[in-house]
């Protein structure tokens, strides 16, 4: 029986496609078994992010209707030999296509043959979100270090508490040092102080990230990136190991700092 | 068979004080008051007389309420003050405790919710930008307020707003509104309490002025320290 996570959000733009290509393949690196699930149904993305929108014949909205068997929408990763899974979003139907009672029967399918299922939810509070959260059992909630998106996640949070799944987790995603550094962006602690859920990830600024969406293939695959490394991070806290945080920054190696460091003194 | 009085009538130096009797029907009892008043001179002249009335272990509706009131007012001179009784609704006694309770509540008001009690509240955690708390006594808040808090709704001016981290976005009591300045001035981090001063603005103060401006606010009177 494997568990379902909801990746949400609220706010649009903060990274929820991104976080759930990234958290989904990097389990698939661990060797599990993992269906990714897209309920943006009108405004899908996370096959372009996969790079295997060419390949989607059945979507959700089909398999919600009845029009196809659950098995023929999956789309399979080629990158891997059976780990990984996309069950794509309808482009051309809406949100109101599909209803939370389908989804619950999809989730509870996919969960009978998959490790873990991931689901991407749409920005919003609306009937997209109620969609993407009914077959959960946990959920990941993304944030950037800004006031508006920081607001929405605390509004997010409120409603997944009133839904029977867990505590959810956060992500802090797009951390940029040098701005937190002169206290531009806010920092790490402002962020968990008013959201008061458990920090599972964050995620620094990286270019990257932006060129492999482009060119479809997952920053995780690319081992030596540092939101490769932080994905990677993730997906094995999801796995229940305990990793610590990353660094964000390289701390100075003088002579000093490792001379204070062998004291055990602090800086 | 002794014949009771139903009505008994008794002048204070108040007034008048009507008791009514609370074992006979109520058409009974009405009729007995009728007569007892056609005793009474009703010219619009007489000084007027405030008459407190008690119906002993009856409870009244408002319909019944009303024919006692038509009745006494017959009589231009005589006003009724009061009506009371010894025993009251269970609904009523419920209300009561609801608004005379502190609630405690332990959770993060978030962004989008509304939190709200009938008497104090007492929470233990934030309130989050763009959460509200609202309550009819006073609220407490073992946390930050970094949102919105509205004590005494119903009217209550005395009503106070303490938080352990006063960063409200607006504070209101009873129907005195104050929002935080535009521009983001230096943090608070010690415990705070708001209040409505006498000129009817929400002031936010140290916590330890509230025992002299919020005397009533102690619970334990008596016993203990």
């Amino acid at each position: 029986m494997g568990e379902a996570i909801v990746i949400t959000s609220g706010k649009g733009g903060v990274g929820k496609t991104t976080s759930s290509a990234n958290i989904g393949t990097a389990l698939a690196l661990q060797g599990k078994k993992v269906c990714l699930v897209d309920t943006d149904i009108g405004l899908r993305n996370l096959d372009v992010v996969l790079g295997l929108e060419n390949r989607i014949i059945y979507d959700l909205v089909d398999v919600a209707k009845g029009q196809c068997k659950l098995q023929q929408a999956l789309v399979k990763d080629k990158r891997f030999e059976d780990q990984l899974y996309l069950l794509p979003a309808a482009q051309s139907s809406d949100k109101s296509a599909v209803t939370e009672e389908q989804m619950k029967k999809i989730v509870s399918e996919l969960k009978q043959t998959f490790d873990f299922i991931i689901i991407d939810c749409p920005a919003g509070i609306e009937q997209g979100f109620q969609n993407a959260v009914a077959g959960a059992d946990k959920a990941i909630v993304v944030t950037t270090p800004e006031v508006s998106a920081v607001r929405d996640a605390d509004r997010i949070i409120g409603l997944l508490e009133k839904k029977p799944i867990e505590p959810p987790k956060l992500i802090i995603n797009r951390i940029r040092t040098n701005m937190v550094k002169k206290g531009d962006m806010l920092d790490i602690d402002e962020v968990t102080n008013i959201l008061a859920i458990e920090l599972i990830g964050i995620i620094a600024d990286d270019e990257e990230v932006i060129k492999a969406s482009n060119s479809g293939e997952p920053i995780v695959l690319n081992p030596n990136s540092k939101a490769s490394i932080a994905y990677r991070n993730i997906a094995r806290r999801i796995l229940g190991e305990s990793v610590p945080l990353q660094q964000l920054e390289t701390p100075p190696k003088g002579m000093m700092t490792k001379l204070k460091k062998f004291f055990g003194a602090r800086t | 068979m002794i014949k009771t009085q139903k009505v008994i009538m008794k002048g204070t130096k108040d007034g008048l004080l009507l008791l009514l009797d609370d074992s006979c029907s109520f058409s009974e009892l009405l009729k007995e008051l009728e007569e007892k008043l056609s005793g009474q001179k009703n010219d619009e002249d007489s000084r007027s007389v405030h008459v407190r009335v008690h119906t002993g272990n009856r409870i009244l509706t408002k319909e019944q309420q009303k024919e006692i009131e038509k009745l006494v007012h017959f009589h231009h001179h005589l006003h009724i003050e009061s009506i009371e009784s010894n025993v009251i609704l269970k609904e009523d006694a419920e209300r009561m405790k609801q608004e005379s309770e502190i609630h405690v509540v332990n959770k993060v008001v978030r962004s989008g919710q509304i939190l709200k009690v009938m008497g104090d509240l007492l929470l233990i955690g934030d309130v989050n930008p763009g959460g509200k708390v609202v309550a009819r006594g006073n609220i407490f808040i073992l946390g930050a307020l970094k949102g919105i808090a509205h004590a005494g709704c119903d009217g209550n001016e005395e009503a106070v707003i303490c938080a352990s981290n006063m960063n409200p976005m607006q504070l209101r009591i009873a129907d005195c509104l104050n929002r935080a300045p535009d521009q983001d001035e230096i943090r608070r981090q010690e415990s705070e309490c708001a209040y409505i001063d006498e000129n009817r603005q929400i002031i936010i103060d140290r916590l330890a002025a509230l025992r002299s401006i919020r005397p009533n606010l102690n619970r334990f009177m008596e016993g203990g320290i």
